[in-house]
């Protein structure tokens, strides 16, 4: 039983020169030849009817706010004060939680990757849980940990008189609280699938470890850390629930693009529509710089 | 100066004067794995490795480079007390057996890459690797990634890279083993000729015993982490103390009790050796295959003392000759011609009677 149409305009001509390029080319012809089988035998109903729904599901919300993006009014709503406001803040903040994350997130990478240590399970699942944890809550514990009365805050503000929350730094420390897990596991996948045997091999050349691994395994990870900085940024300028939490929502100083978008929402939804749009092409660009890196993963 | 006119010169294998070369005790446990080898060398001693896999060759070279700790014993090189020194404080270079060359170098900057650990600056540090480069012939790959190289080339650079820290021990993980046949002929030679030009200690891991007996002028045969037999690659294949190193050097390998020219059989005391040689005691016979005649009848009037009928167990071919693996009161491998083979009918199951002269046996005291 064949469904009768929709699945034919996607077969790929079996001619078709493969113009693949040597990494790719394994799983992409490997790919190729599981989809020809698959078609063969046709896609049965109760499997194709909930699989076109599903992607009706995800497709259809983002075709709907391109139908309804008020096209002509555009170029203002998007040249108004407060939207270049958000947009600068946002591309600032994600960039700084994205700098941050490398900062201490790589070696933590490296740590979980290289060094055996009791316990390194338990640390693991502690650096992944902020990728489960609900924002919100990641916001409360930021105050928690880091507000003017935290455990640790109030030491901050004793001694350095610095305060985080409210601030344009609290939004960058709630992002990068919770974008810097997705960089960290990215690396350390990259690291456990690295030859540790290059560091030996520096260390018999006269490199210390330190030297080893700026030398030799940081070039050699550079396109994991890469990709996983591009996760943590994406991650980060979308960040809504801890920053909201942590450094609250004052246009100029810590309202980024999901926050307007959510405020512009109640009052101007036009605004909120064309906000939205320019994160969905950010997101899309994020997704193509992606494109090679997760064909070859999977 | 050849590797075999050193070979003449030297007391290979002794102790350094005054402290010079590598004096080491190595003892590595790894679960119920342990290796205890003690190794010595002298400047310009080139000492091979030899063993099946899994002897624990390469964990040896790794404890000498200091990637493995010691879990007791000793190492020495040039008087200086190295066990408790990390790797990249020890004056040791090291040519992996997959060369590890550092992909995103060039071959030029893989082999300043130790220079330049070594408080060279960037300019002087390539000026030395483009040195090595050149005396490895490789001046024109300088620039090439290693993935660009071939297997002889990336050898080379690896070896170069290894050099060019100046180390008083070179150690070489099967440096052949990712050759492929032809290439590695040529490489084999060159090696061998910088090996002879190093003046430090030179320790490779190889399980390949024509590798080891044209780069290294003693041999030393681990098995199951432990020391088998030493020596001299002449002395080794003469006088092989174990069936591995019978079967690497060829030989037919028998241990027994000797009493004059009869050797008795450890395990098959039915079963007794003619041989050349008059002994008394444990002792070991080796002859080659090429001394086992084989007849399909019982021979008469034979000369050979040396009887023993068999079973075909397997057959196989090397080169213009057929060697034919024998059970049966001895276990035997015999070489033959293609002819001959075909005039006895040889079958794998089939009955033969193999013959061998005394004079072609070789006893020794075990």
């Amino acid at each position: 039983m064949t469904s009768p149409s929709s699945p034919s305009p996607s077969r790929p001509s079996p001619s078709r020169p493969s113009p693949d390029k040597a990494g790719a080319a394994d799983t992409l012809t490997g790919g190729r030849r599981r989809r020809r089988v698959r078609l063969r035998g046709g896609a049965p109903l109760p499997l194709l009817l909930p699989a076109l729904i599903g992607l009706a599901f995800l497709v259809l919300p983002l075709v709907a706010l391109l139908i309804r993006a008020p096209w002509r009014s555009m170029p203002d709503l998007l040249t108004s004060t407060e939207v270049w406001q958000a947009l600068q803040l946002s591309l600032v903040c994600a960039t700084a939680a994205t700098v941050v994350s490398l900062v201490i997130g790589v070696p933590l990478a490296w740590l979980l990757a290289r060094v055996e240590f009791r316990g390194r399970g338990l640390v693991r699942a502690l650096v992944t849980l902020p990728l489960v944890l609900p924002p919100v809550v990641g916001g409360v514990a930021l105050l928690m940990a880091l507000g003017r009365n935290g455990v640790v805050g109030r030491w901050l503000d004793d001694w350095f008189g610095v305060t985080l929350p409210f601030t344009t730094a609290g939004v960058v420390v709630a992002e990068a609280f919770v974008a810097m897990p997705f960089l960290v596991i990215s690396v350390e996948g990259t690291l456990r699938a690295a030859d540790p045997r290059y560091e030996e091999a520096a260390t018999t050349l006269g490199a210390s470890r330190f030297t080893a691994f700026r030398r030799v395994t940081l070039p050699l990870i550079a396109p994991g850390i890469a990709a996983g900085a591009v996760l943590a940024w994406a991650r980060a300028l979308g960040e809504f629930g801890a920053t909201i939490t942590f450094a609250g929502n004052f246009p100029g100083r810590t309202q980024t693009m999901p926050l307007a978008v959510y405020l512009a929402l109640q009052s101007d939804p036009e605004a909120a529509i064309a906000l939205s749009l320019v994160l969905l092409a950010v997101s899309v660009a994020v997704l193509a710089g992606l494109r090679d890196r997760w064909m070859t993963a999977s | 100066m050849t590797g075999i006119e050193k070979t003449a010169q030297d007391t290979v294998g002794a102790p350094g004067r005054a402290g010079e070369g590598l004096d080491a005790r190595l003892v590595v446990e790894r679960g119920s794995f342990r290796l205890d080898v003690a190794l010595t060398a002298s400047p310009g001693d080139v000492v091979a490795l030899l063993g099946p896999n899994g002897a624990g060759k390469t964990t040896a070279l790794r404890a000498l480079a200091g990637l493995v700790p010691l879990t007791d014993g000793h190492l020495r090189l040039d008087g200086a007390e190295l066990d408790r020194t990390p790797p990249e404080s020890r004056p040791v270079g090291v040519v992996f057996q997959d060369y590890l060359l550092f992909p995103h170098l060039t071959a030029l900057d893989n082999v300043a890459f130790g220079p330049r650990c070594h408080g060279a600056t960037k300019a002087q540090a390539r000026a030395q690797a483009a040195e090595w480069l050149e005396r490895m012939s490789l001046a024109a790959h300088a620039g090439a990634k290693p993935r660009r190289l071939s297997g002889g080339q990336a050898q080379r650079v690896a070896l170069a890279r290894a050099l060019a820290t100046h180390p008083r021990l070179l150690l070489l993980d099967e440096p052949l083993a990712a050759l492929d046949a032809r290439t590695r002929l040529d490489v084999r030679a060159q090696l061998r000729h910088h090996l002879a030009d190093f003046e430090a200690v030179a320790v490779l891991v190889t399980h390949d015993p024509l590798d080891a007996m044209v780069l290294a002028d003693h041999l030393v045969v681990i098995e199951d982490g432990r020391i088998v037999q030493e020596g001299t690659p002449a002395d080794i294949a003469r006088h092989p103390r174990t069936d591995y190193i019978a079967h690497l050097v060829g030989l037919n390998l028998y241990r027994g009790q000797a009493e004059g020219h009869t050797v008795r059989l450890d395990g098959a005391p039915a079963v007794t050796i003619t041989t050349t040689e008059a002994l008394t005691g444990p002792a070991f016979v080796a002859f080659p295959p090429s001394a086992v005649t084989l007849h399909r009848d019982r021979p008469t009037g034979s000369s050979a003392r040396n009887l023993w009928r068999c079973e075909v167990a397997g057959l196989e071919t090397h080169g213009d000759q057929i060697r034919a693996a024998l059970t049966g009161e001895l276990p035997l491998a015999a070489d033959l011609t293609t002819v001959a083979a075909a005039e006895l009918d040889l079958r794998p199951g089939g009955t033969v009677w193999a013959t061998v002269k005394a004079a072609q046996t070789h006893a020794y005291p075990a």
